[in-house]
């Protein structure tokens, strides 16, 4: 592809990019409610692992899984995205089809811009708080630690990667689905839980019973999350996370590839009436 | 006449609605068997038009007036029939084909509500992939036949309707496209600017050749715009023609306002009627190819005290509702 194939695409993820950062009120109530939801899981994944069990995950690593999450949680794509929702409802999503840019790439430059620029207005304080404030306040044991090592920081970020490309890939499976049901509630209700229970974020899903292990590992909800945050403390390591991450383009590829798919079948379906 | 630039050959469009009858028990049927009504929005509309001609498309609410702009812009499948613009088949190609074009929604907006005007163009032209110097010539030219400079920097969603219909006015040009779509680009506009909007219109169209076609339910965009109009009723075409063909057609009488000195008696003048009497004044309404306008007056005034006499003819609206009601197709 040459830069002008791709300049539209970018001119819309760059101005959606920007507007989203204006957004500092919203992100400061998400920071405080984020705040309180990750205290409070500190608090029972302390009790839950200090007692005399052999966890497969050790307190550091539930610590930094915990808050990384909490600062992550906006790269979750827990909810189809509200404009275009509401250009479901009122019908002006039929004027998208005006643009002449081809409508998945088009919706997934907007994607990515959601899935990038509302999770680091809130990941920065997030980090800053559990790396610095909490440590200086004497309860580092409670805080998030650095990265397990120089490896383990470089395949993060790699992993971060991947976790937008995947988190981009699902929110546009969303913007489909809310215009091939022309409306957003059942898909905001179906998919919340999923990717909020299927990242771990609720809980690490290490931390899951056995049996289910195979099946979290695999399923393409692990790449948002819980990829690189076991990557990042050092639970995942070596191969085993070269391979995670490879998982996670799998699946970003996968659901890129659903996408396209099922794009033309979506807007020939869509048919705005009325006027 | 140069070459056909849309032809549109025996469109038709049909949509599946979804019904169900009131009542909580028709609801659950409803859940298990779902009823569909078939809705015809357009039955076998045809029609081409020339490049640089400016087409008005009126119709009453629902007769498929934005259905056929829809088609024409790439956004609507037609169930059956052919269309070609410019070449391209808008549906087929849409991509290459909405390069091509610019288009304005009354009703919408394609510009993006949180972002300042300038700014909104800007994406536009990097989405139409606009060449800078090409834009900054389209844009400043934009801006002053529009007006725009004092709104540039404002949010879209702060400004006034007439403002934004300016600015959408602008942005649908910004690419230099070659067919302008206005779907009642005047709606809720006042006086003012809607005089702004047929004047910039009207130039766009005899100085850059740009094809427009406009629909609309203000008969005085028609009148002040077009030389042609194609009258959509249920789906149909119902007149192809221009605006004095159709007033021949549907209401050709005349009406004549004569003032007298005193109050008159009684007036019966064959071939008129009578059709407003207030006090010294009286509205004749006379067909001009039973008795010519002259003949009439040299009658009124052989026998009255004629003080001053007017002619005029029906406001077009009336026309327009007169041809409605022949075709039976009232919203």
């Amino acid at each position: 592809m040459t830069s002008t194939t791709l300049r539209p695409y970018s001119a819309v993820f760059r101005a959606r990019f920007q507007l989203l950062l204006q957004y500092r009120a919203a992100a400061f109530a998400g920071f405080a409610t984020q705040c309180w939801w990750g205290t409070i899981r500190v608090m029972v994944f302390t009790a839950f692992l200090s007692g005399p069990v052999a966890s497969p995950m050790t307190l550091r690593e539930t610590m930094d899984y915990i808050w990384l999450g909490q600062a992550l949680l906006m790269m979750l794509p827990w909810s189809a995205d509200p404009e275009l929702s509401r250009m479901v409802r009122s019908g002006d999503v039929a004027y998208e089809r005006l643009r002449p840019l081809e409508t998945y790439s088009y919706w997934y430059a907007r994607a990515i811009a959601r899935r990038t620029a509302t999770p680091l207005l809130r990941a920065i304080p997030m980090v800053l708080m559990a790396s610095v404030l909490l440590p200086s306040l004497g309860l580092a044991k409670w805080g998030l630690s650095a990265p397990a090592g120089f490896g383990a920081a470089a395949m993060f970020a790699l992993s971060l990667v991947f976790v937008v490309a995947l988190a981009g890939a699902f929110s546009t499976m969303l913007d489909l689905l809310v215009v091939a049901s022309l409306s957003e509630r059942g898909v905001n209700i179906i998919v919340a839980p999923l990717s909020i229970v299927f990242s771990g974020s609720l809980i690490p899903l290490p931390l899951l019973p056995d049996w289910l292990q195979p099946l979290m590992r695999n399923q393409p909800f692990a790449g948002l999350l819980d990829t690189p945050l076991r990557i990042y403390s050092g639970h995942l390591a070596g191969w085993a996370a070269l391979f995670a991450i490879a998982r996670q383009a799998f699946w970003a590829a996968a659901l890129i590839g659903l996408g396209r798919a099922i794009e033309g079948r979506v807007m020939r379906r869509l048919q705005t009436q009325g006027g | 006449m140069s070459r056909p630039l849309i032809v549109v050959d025996r469109l038709s469009k049909s949509f599946r609605v979804a019904e169900r009858k009131s009542g909580a028990l028709n609801a659950l049927a409803g859940l298990v068997r779902r009823r569909y009504r078939e809705v015809h929005a357009l039955e076998e509309v045809s029609f081409t038009l020339a490049e640089g001609e400016l087409l008005g498309l009126i119709g009453p609410n629902g007769a498929g007036k934005s259905t056929t702009i829809k088609i024409l812009c790439g956004i609507l499948e037609p169930t059956s029939g052919r269309c070609i613009v410019n070449g391209l088949v808008p549906w087929r190609d849409r991509v290459r084909h909405v390069a091509r074009i610019g288009a304005v929604f009354g009703q919408r907006t394609q510009l993006w509500w949180d972002l300042p005007v300038i700014e909104s163009f800007d994406l536009l032209r990097d989405i139409y992939r606009v060449p800078s110097d090409r834009y900054r010539a389209t844009r400043d030219e934009l801006i002053a036949r529009l007006e725009l400079s004092s709104v540039l920097d404002t949010p879209v969603r702060q400004l006034s309707l007439g403002q934004r219909m300016r600015c959408e006015i602008a942005a649908s040009l910004l690419h230099e496209p070659q067919v302008l779509f206005l779907d009642e680009p005047t709606i809720g506009l006042d006086a003012v600017a809607k005089l702004a909007v047929r004047d910039f219109v009207k130039r766009l169209n005899n100085t850059r050749g740009v094809t427009v076609i406009l629909t609309t339910h203000d008969m005085h965009d028609i009148e002040a715009l077009t030389e042609r109009v194609i009258v959509i009723g249920k789906g149909s075409v119902l007149a192809d023609g221009t605006l004095a063909g159709l007033r021949r057609g549907a209401l050709a009488e005349r009406r004549l306002r004569v003032h007298f000195s005193g109050e008159p008696a009684a007036i019966e003048i064959p071939g008129t009627t009578v059709r407003e009497r207030d006090g010294r004044s009286i509205e004749l309404a006379f067909d001009p190819r039973a008795i010519s306008a002259h003949r009439l007056i040299a009658q009124v005034a052989a026998a009255f005290d004629v003080e001053d006499v007017h002619i005029e003819e029906p406001p077009i609206e009336e026309v327009i509702a007169r041809f409605y009601a022949q075709h039976a197709v009232e919203a």
